[in-house]
């Protein structure tokens, strides 16, 4: 089982809204699409939905063209930001709804209905009507109807983004569990990084229509192939700043701090992208360098610390482990840790392949 | 003389100092049980000039308090001092507040001056002094080149700035009041605007509530953080304080990503018992008597060791700076939080607890 976009391309009026694009999702896989509002993550799904049709390109399932097959015809569920669910039927019509219009039987439809619902902990509420749950219940429903199906593709557009933060963080524990043992492709769009880390799979970073990059998970965050995918997946925002490399010796631009690495790049001007959580006050890795920063802000979330400073022209984010206090326009010192510096070329082009 | 004093005098009066004394609030006419109020026994002393955070989980009852404090709603039960003044039987205007909606309630059709300048025109104060204003918290907020724009044609975000400016260019608010405003902001955005807040908190001083769900904007923005829940106050505390030691079960298992290990464990002669083991704790076990006793510990304490208690390997996620591992012993699942350089073993291993952070719930609250 696959699903192929071939060169699709979407476009309204003179604006382009996907630039071509070439993608080819696999049989249990979790793909992510991961960029800001306005990247292309909807009109994506809607294209693999038949929901939407490309103004070029084709859209492949398996071994068959399913351009402008329409929705009715794909086996596909969707399940949207919005909690969508029949406010006058009760939770198990919700989740039993795909299945009626299927003819399948009516024991059998009990016993999956059962299953899903005790799989979304929503066993003690099948006779309760939607709006006596809450958000995250009403979220549950909508996730199972999709799921209560055999379906070949699953599309879930930002799920999470209307729950509470402990919600959020609870069903994006779940999810992967609930497709570990399914024959299906499923694609999950989201604006959050952390949202994909925690998913896992495979990512597709997109910014303005296009997709960045696609690949494991893991692989998209250490190995960026360029700085705008490396922007898209980096929480707090990623540190860039312009250096020069002159042997063995690399130096920031406009600014004295200069450290030494080994690896294999010619001498020029480079652009180096630091991970706030490798820039802290304390040491961190066998080869660091030090950097100093005016405070702008320091933030505190109980286990870490957020400094926010200043150094010429260079605006960054710093994360450290711990409690680290700093006044406002304290002169303060930290520590970069070198061996998890990104190196991109003019082109913005990730030179240190690890 | 005379003058400097008359500052002084208006300088005192908009200094507020906020007491919620014993509220309490029912959405019903009769109540039966405790589960009959959206809010009970709420005793809050907030200092003037303060970062302050209500945080809990929808239906807590943080927008009905805030409500209360603004005067939208009045209590069933207590009272609302302002400097010490009664403001119960007040309503909002009356209260000189300000308040910031989850979203952007901006005039279309007028430009972003004229935006930032709408409260103070209502006030009656002259051209110069609005416009130095406006052009002041402009500057703030990076609204300088669009001052002149539609404000129609703006992004979610940059209307949202503006709501922010309208509620922060009166200096004569007695408090500015923040409901969940950074939700329809796009995740590297929220970066700019809470830092920006807290930046304003700090350059202006005036009174703060941030009402949110969400852990880390109300742990970076305030400085004193109200964690609700069903109607009650669980703890008030600094974030270190609710990060180091929650008092409730609830703050352990809200406040941290993930939250706190909570599993049930028994309390014999002063000492924790855990899957037959005593665990070790500086809080003094002396009280009794609890129908439900249980131990507590955040994942960031937990860590691998030679001996300890036995437990499975269940499964390991890499969010790139850090390891979140499952793993499951017969009281139930316990998570840990190791750098992502840790070797993770698979399959049996065996845990501690850092003595300092384990401690002991009694029917939810700490025992201490």
């Amino acid at each position: 089982m696959s699903l192929e976009l071939k060169n699709i391309e979407k476009k309204v009026g003179i604006e382009t809204h996907i630039h071509s694009t070439n993608l080819k999702l696999e049989k249990n896989t979790i793909n992510v699409l991961l960029g800001s509002t306005l990247a292309g993550k909807t009109t994506l799904m809607q294209i693999m939905a038949g929901l939407d049709k490309p103004t070029s390109g084709e859209i492949w399932f398996n071994s068959e063209n399913v351009t402008g097959k329409e929705v009715q015809k794909r086996n596909c569920s969707m399940v949207y930001q919005q909690f969508i669910n029949y406010p006058n039927f009760t939770v198990f019509e919700n989740i039993a709804s795909p299945l009626k219009i299927t003819g399948i039987k009516s024991d059998e439809i009990k016993e999956r209905v059962g299953k899903v619902a005790d799989l979304l902990k929503l066993s003690s509420m099948l006779d309760k009507k939607p709006d006596e749950l809450s958000g995250g219940q009403q979220q549950r429903t909508a996730l199972a109807r999709a799921l209560v199906k055999d379906s070949d593709l699953i599309l879930l557009d930002e799920p999470l983004a209307n729950l509470d933060f402990k919600l959020r963080e609870e069903l994006r524990e779940e999810l992967p569990k609930l497709f570990e043992d399914r024959d299906c492709i499923v694609v999950y769009a989201t604006t959050e990084p952390l949202d994909a880390l925690m998913i896992g799979g495979n990512t597709a970073t997109l910014l303005e229509g296009k997709v960045i990059q696609y690949g494991k998970t893991l692989d998209v965050y250490s190995k960026p192939e360029n700085l705008t995918s490396a922007k898209v997946f980096s929480d707090p925002p990623m540190n860039i700043a312009e250096i020069v490399k002159t042997g063995d010796t690399f130096k920031l631009t406009n600014n004295n701090v200069q450290w030494k690495s080994n690896i294999q790049i010619k001498d020029g001007k480079y652009k180096i992208g630091i991970r706030p959580h490798n820039i802290t006050t304390y040491k961190e890795g066998n080869n660091s360098v030090e950097i100093n920063g005016k405070v702008l802000i320091s933030e505190l979330s109980g286990s870490e610390s957020l400094i926010h400073f200043t150094n010429g022209n260079l605006n960054w984010v710093s994360l450290s482990n711990g409690i680290q206090q700093k006044n406002i326009g304290e002169d303060t010192k930290l520590h970069m840790n070198v061996n998890e510096f990104l190196y991109f070329d003019q082109n913005n082009r990730l030179v240190n392949h690890g | 003389m005379n003058f400097y004093i008359l500052i002084k005098i208006t300088d005192w009066l908009i200094m507020a100092k906020i007491t919620l004394k014993n509220l309490s609030h029912s959405y019903l006419t009769k109540q039966n049980n405790e589960l009959d109020w959206a809010l009970r026994g709420v005793d809050i002393d907030w200092k003037d000039g303060g970062a302050y955070a209500l945080l809990g989980p929808s239906g807590c009852g943080k927008t009905t308090l805030l409500n209360i404090i603004s005067g939208l709603l009045k209590p069933t039960k207590g009272e609302v001092l302002f400097n010490d003044k009664d403001v119960t039987a007040l309503n909002p205007v009356e209260r000189d507040i300000a308040q910031i909606f989850q979203f952007p309630v901006i005039y279309d059709t007028m430009t972003v001056y004229d935006n930032l300048a709408f409260p103070l025109k209502n006030r009656g104060l002259s051209g110069t002094e609005i416009d130095t204003k406006v052009k002041e918290i402009g500057e703030m907020l990076e609204l300088t080149s669009t001052l002149n724009n539609k404000a129609s044609g703006l992004t979610a975000d940059g209307k949202q700035k503006i709501s922010l400016g309208r509620g922060l260019v009166r200096s004569d608010v007695n408090v500015i009041m923040f409901d969940e405003p950074l939700t329809v902001i796009d995740p590297h955005l929220k970066w700019v605007l809470r830092s920006k807040l807290k930046e304003l908190h700090q350059k202006i001083n005036r009174t703060m509530i941030y009402v949110t769900h969400d852990q880390i904007e109300a742990l970076t923005f305030a400085d004193q953080v109200v964690v609700m829940h069903e109607g009650q106050i669980v703890q008030t505390g600094t974030p270190v304080e609710l990060f180091e030691k929650p008092k409730h079960t609830f703050v352990g298992h809200f406040i941290g990503s993930p939250g706190m290990n909570i599993l049930p464990c028994e309390i014999k002669n002063e000492q924790i018992n855990f899957e037959g083991k005593i665990l070790p704790t500086n809080t003094s076990l002396k009280k009794s008597n609890f129908k439900k006793t249980q131990v507590g510990i955040r994942p960031e304490f937990v860590n691998f060791s030679s001996d300890g208690i036995a437990v499975k390997v269940k499964r390991v996620s890499d969010t790139g700076r850090h390891k979140v591992i499952d793993t499951e012993c017969n009281s139930g699942s316990i998570k840990i939080l190791a750098s992502s350089s840790t070797q993770i073993p698979s399959g049996s291993a065996h845990i501690t607890f850092d003595k300092k952070y384990t401690y002991a719930y009694g029917d939810n609250w700490i025992i201490e």
